[in-house]
């Protein structure tokens, strides 16, 4: 597949391209844009918002909370020592290690939710170029075809790539 | 790329492109002091506990006091990178990841102490819930353990707290890197390039982190000082232990973020980024936690003096009047009386005014942390257990190189990864890009007047 991509100086430009992408009759989700940094203020980022990210850490605190009572519970029920008078299963103490375990659940179901939403870690051949780095933001399309290579032109794009996926 | 954008790129990349003889110098410095205290742990393991000055009643001295100082120093960074995240204060920004870094390393240096305690090392994975043929498992009513899964969740977390906006860095060092640098960023980075999605991602997990590990930090800080007051010892069997800590770890925090940041600003030439105004916040913070300290000291002090118990009360007269008082008074003035003359006015509440009141605070603070300790467990309860404590060579070698250590890892680390985040402080910027937008009448291709 030979995907066509345009560098642009400024956000507005890159904005100019999605919008001239999309008459162009490019699907909202085929078009990719790319940049060092996140462009709130633009319409090409309000695309992909979800809150999958906050109900993932939900599920995995709720995870980490069963884990942490079965193991306290069944190890103080397998090994039943008294300790300082307290009940065998003493849920005061065992409190301390139920929260944690709920916090680091929670922590690390979000870090590997983030790995696996953002598709990380790639290391394939993917639409992008170095010059993000240098501020150029790119905006590209999975088909080379006129109409895109005609939208990225007019939106002012410094430079028109194509690359095969 | 703006200007602005090409000069904080060429600013904050410049110490990972270019080593000085004075990189060298310090590193190899420091490496001699942290040596210093490797050879005396392994004069320890070979000889045994007893080369320290520990004996009958004193067991827990320098190391315990290392271990809540340092965990104390954590709570500077990803707590108060927290709060500033969640508050959406601008000018966290250039602040953010200096302090972050501070709780990473500081938590495994202070994480160390425990197991450097335990007099036979090798066998610390014993604190780890895991069953062994033996059926011989941690038991969870012991602090000590509680310690292990709270530092242990406390370090996950603000590790993972501290790489994850480094993602975005680390792809823009690969593209400017070559050869093995390069290789080495490109795994680092794991192949970020910026899509639209990968920025909400990240944001939102990082808003996710920031939410998950204030409390986590309030109750590693709790249950460390559990460890003193679950125990029915003089003077350490109070209510008022938890949130003193939390305070105290706040307090010692930001003095050593204030350090780290005026460091790096005079070291790394970072004046551009790291202004007045960013010491001028933390010299106030530090000015409210030296309050808060003040008053937490007067609460407890005078709930000892007013109950006057025995025991309590003989204690408490070691620290106020006889031997521990020198230090319990210059404790005093550091963490309080020095702050609070500083940091009130404006006019001394410059980097330099915050520097000298922070490097009193850190001083003061370990001293706190061996007043808790030492004085309660030397004088407690009937006078034949009662007994002294002078430190030998090999815990002060150890205390010293805790802070070369420090010290090393954050000049390493400040060598290898922008100290900086740079696209977070390209996106301060945008509000000032945004308006210009307004202004040049290019309205429609914002998204909000989109049709």
């Amino acid at each position: 597949m030979t995907a066509i991509y345009g560098l642009f100086d400024k956000p507005d430009a890159a904005q100019r391209a999605y919008t001239g992408l999309k008459r162009a009759g490019v699907q909202t989700r085929d078009i990719t844009v790319v940049s060092a940094e996140p462009f709130e203020a633009f319409e090409f980022s309000h695309r992909d918002h979800s809150m999958i990210l906050f109900r993932l850490a939900l599920v995995g605190g709720i995870v980490g909370f069963l884990a942490a009572v079965a193991l306290v519970r069944g190890t103080e029920l397998a090994w039943p020592l008294v300790t300082g008078g307290m009940p065998i299963v003493a849920w005061w103490p065992n409190l301390v290690i139920i929260f944690e375990m709920t916090m680091l659940g929670a922590i690390v179901t979000t870090v590997i939710s983030l790995l696996v939403a953002a598709k990380l870690p790639q290391f394939g051949r993917t639409l992008y170029d170095p010059a993000v780095s240098d501020g150029k933001i790119l905006v590209g399309a999975p088909t080379a075809s006129d109409a895109v290579r005609e939208a990225l032109t007019q939106s002012g794009a410094v430079t028109i790539k194509t690359i095969d996926l | 790329m703006s200007a602005y954008a090409d000069q904080l790129t060429a600013d904050l990349l410049r110490p990972l492109l270019k080593t000085s003889w004075r990189f060298w110098f310090l590193a190899v410095l420091l490496t001699g002091v942290v040596s210093l205290g490797i050879g005396a742990f392994a004069y320890q393991v070979w000889n045994g506990i007893g080369v320290w000055g520990l004996n009958w009643p004193v067991f827990w001295a320098f190391d315990i006091t290392n271990f809540v100082f340092w965990i104390g120093i954590s709570h500077a960074g990803t707590l108060i990178s927290a709060i500033l995240r969640l508050v959406n204060a601008e000018w966290r920004r250039p602040v953010t990841r200096c302090a972050e870094v501070i709780t990473v390393f500081a938590l495994m240096i202070g994480a160390m102490f425990p197991i450097v305690h335990l007099g036979r090392p090798w066998l610390f994975f014993w604190l780890m819930p895991y069953p062994t043929e033996r059926q011989i498992w941690p038991n969870f009513r012991s602090p000590l353990v509680w310690d292990f899964f709270a530092i242990s969740t406390y370090l996950t977390g603000s590790s993972l707290f501290l790489y994850l906006p480094t993602i975005p860095d680390f792809a823009l060092v690969r593209d400017k890197t070559t050869g093995f640098r390069r290789r080495v960023y490109s795994v680092l980075a794991l192949g970020w390039t910026g899509t639209t999605k990968q920025w909400h991602r990240l944001e939102s997990a990082m808003q996710i982190m920031a939410i998950a590990i204030v409390p986590v930090a309030v109750s590693v800080h709790t249950i460390v000082s559990y460890d003193f007051s679950m125990a029915p010892v003089p003077m350490w069997h109070s209510t008022i232990f938890g949130p003193y800590f939390v305070a105290g770890a706040i307090f010692s925090g930001i003095a050593a973020l204030i350090i780290a940041m005026a460091a790096l600003r005079k070291f790394l030439h970072l004046e551009k980024y790291l202004h007045p105004v960013h010491f001028e916040n933390l010299g106030k913070l530090l000015l409210m936690m030296s309050l808060l300290w003040g008053y937490f000291v007067f609460g407890e002090r005078m709930t000892t003096w007013y109950g006057n118990d025995v025991s309590e009360m003989t204690v408490f007269w070691q620290t106020q009047r006889l031997s521990y008082a020198p230090l319990y008074w210059t404790m005093v003035i550091v963490n309080f009386v020095v702050p609070v003359l500083i940091l009130s006015f404006k006019k001394t509440r410059t980097i330099a005014g915050c520097v000298v009141a922070s490097f009193g605070v850190v001083v003061g603070m370990w001293l706190e942390r061996f007043l808790i300790i030492v004085p309660a467990l030397s004088h407690k309860s009937l006078a034949y257990s009662w007994g002294h404590y002078t430190p030998r060579a090999p815990e002060i070698l150890l205390l010293v190189a805790t802070f070369g250590a420090m010290v090393l890892f954050y000049v390493l680390f400040s060598k290898v990864v922008p100290i900086i985040s740079i696209w977070e402080m390209k996106i301060g910027q945008h509000p000032q890009l945004a308006h210009e937008h307004k202004s040049a009448d290019e309205k429609a291709t914002m998204w909000r007047t989109e049709p």
